[in-house]
């Protein structure tokens, strides 16, 4: 009984040192992110607008390659591709520049002390600021093709937070991988890809003769993310199943992130 | 930790991992640890430090090159985690960053002054505070404005000095940084570090330069292949370490 006590006492205490560190370098944090996004447009002539281009060209192109030349999708079939494809590159986006994160600021590393895992963090905050403001298109798009809104859209928040909760958790795990393995980069591209692939972006996944495999889209928890936001978007209730198993999958990549990250920072700087 | 203690260094080792072959990526990771070829070259770069500074100590760190004084510093700021042995701090550690390292360089003077602060662990409203007095001690005007790409190396030194001592630190970390900018400047951070010393700044200061290790520092540590051989008066330990160079 004794020693129970003194574990929890232990997690307290470390606990209470991480959550006191984190305040104190609050201010950072929020730089860090205002930094990110402030560079990533100062010298591209549209800037922020990108942000809501890109999604909308990507769109229309998929719209008239699936939609009009192999006749899928239906009237809201752009909508349909479009909450597909914008949860997607976040996904992407963000675990992309986690994984690089240590490396690109192996200066400061190398220099100042400050928790490591705010580097990572911060990568994938700004990337889910520029995802917020991308829905912007989104929701004109769905003004454009006359959905209507339910009480379902507020159910939205929940595959939404599991998205950020997967992402952080995914991108901790890559960032602390590609400090000692240069080449996950490479690896990490094409894991993506077919992730991608099996989101059914613009795609329904009752139109595939899959018979019994269709477990196979299951294991990939951003497709059960898309498939719940698709849920509240069109006035349906969540899937139940969709989501415990994508709770599920976040909160371990999220912990196994953590815990690895935590392992392995105190030989990041040897390998920078 | 003794009432006037900002620093306890306490058998501080640290042990380097030397690879033989450098293995940094998946493929040759793999195929080497399933042919157990995966080996190591022990390096201890540190063994055995201990030393203490209370307040407003100035501590001098001299050694010849790999003698350890850079690896102590490190661990000393946090950056690296001593393998063996204890470092206990009171107060806020800041190293000076030479020609302003931390510095992200799309970003203009201005923005770097709120980023590094931030990254030193100083509240927006801090910098806010002292955001003036920073900008004229760097006397760069206008190119506060300007992104720090553009920079000279003098005006990266003069912002990154400049920051790194409005900000009050409590231990202040020079690892031999003293030496940038033109001359007006050293004589003028040299003359910043003097007022810091009477307001009770604890300073580390590593140096080849033994003149400015005894002109600033009133203690100092002799390095040795990572071992501390000498602790005492700057005055003594300056003495052994010329008497070594000279043997």
């Amino acid at each position: 009984m004794n020693r129970a006590c003194e574990g929890v006492a232990g997690m307290e205490v470390i606990v209470d040192r991480v959550w006191n560190n984190f305040k104190k370098y609050r201010f950072l944090l929020a730089e860090l992110v205002k930094k990110d996004i402030k560079l990533k447009y100062r010298r591209s002539y549209l800037g922020i607008l990108w942000t809501l281009l890109e999604p909308l060209l990507t769109t229309a192109v998929l719209t008239f390659v699936f939609g009009n030349l192999l006749g899928k999708g239906g009237r809201t079939y752009p909508v349909y591709i479009l909450t597909g494809r914008l949860l997607y590159t976040f996904f992407s986006n963000s675990t992309k520049a986690a994984m690089k994160s240590i490396r690109k600021n192996s200066g400061m590393i190398k220099k100042v002390y400050v928790p490591k895992y705010i580097y990572p963090l911060s990568t994938v905050l700004s990337n889910y600021v520029i995802f917020l403001i991308s829905m912007i298109i989104l929701f004109f798009a769905t003004i454009v093709f006359d959905i209507e809104p339910t009480w379902h859209l507020f159910q939205s928040v929940i595959p939404l937070s599991l998205l950020l909760v997967l992402s952080l958790g995914v991108g901790l795990i890559l960032s602390t991988m590609a400090v000692f393995f240069r080449d996950l980069e490479y690896l990490w591209t094409v894991l993506l890809m077919l992730i991608m692939y099996t989101c059914a972006i613009f795609y329904h996944v009752s139109d595939l003769k899959l018979g019994n495999r269709i477990w196979l889209f299951k294991l990939n928890p951003l497709y059960l993310i898309i498939v719940n936001f698709r849920n509240s978007m069109f006035g349906n209730p969540l899937d139940m199943e969709a989501l415990v198993l994508s709770a599920i999958y976040s909160f371990a990549a999220l912990i196994f992130g953590v815990v690895l990250f935590y392992k392995e920072q105190d030989k990041f700087i040897m390998n920078i | 930790m003794k009432k006037n203690e900002v620093l306890k260094v306490e058998n501080v080792s640290m042990k380097f991992n030397l690879m033989e072959k450098k293995v940094d990526n998946l493929k040759e990771y793999v195929i080497k640890a399933i042919k157990r070829e995966l080996r190591y070259q022990e390096f201890w770069a540190l063994r055995d430090i201990s030393f203490s500074l209370n307040k407003g100590d100035r501590l001098g760190i001299l050694g010849l090159n790999g003698a350890g004084k850079s690896t102590l510093l490190k661990i000393i700021a946090g950056v690296l985690k001593a393998t063996e042995g204890e470092i206990t701090i009171k107060g806020k550690v800041v190293p000076l960053l030479e020609l302003g390292a931390g510095f992200d360089l799309q970003y203009t003077g201005a923005e770097n002054i709120y980023l590094y602060g931030a990254v030193l662990g100083y509240s927006k409203e801090f910098i806010e505070e002292k955001y003036d007095e920073i900008l004229e001690f760097s006397e760069l005007g206008d190119f506060i404005d300007v992104p720090v790409k553009n920079y000279s190396s003098g005006m990266k030194a003069r912002l990154g000095f400049s920051i790194a001592t409005i900000v009050e630190p409590d231990i202040l970390i020079l690892d031999e940084v003293l030496s940038v900018g033109d001359a007006k400047f050293r004589r003028k951070s040299e003359k910043k570090i003097m007022t810091m010393f009477e307001k009770g700044v604890t300073v580390l200061f590593v140096s080849h330069s033994i003149d400015q290790v005894q002109r600033l520092c009133d203690r100092s540590i002799l390095l040795e292949h990572g071992r501390m051989i000498a602790n005492g008066s700057t005055d003594e330990v300056s003495k052994i370490y010329e008497d070594k160079i000279n043997s």
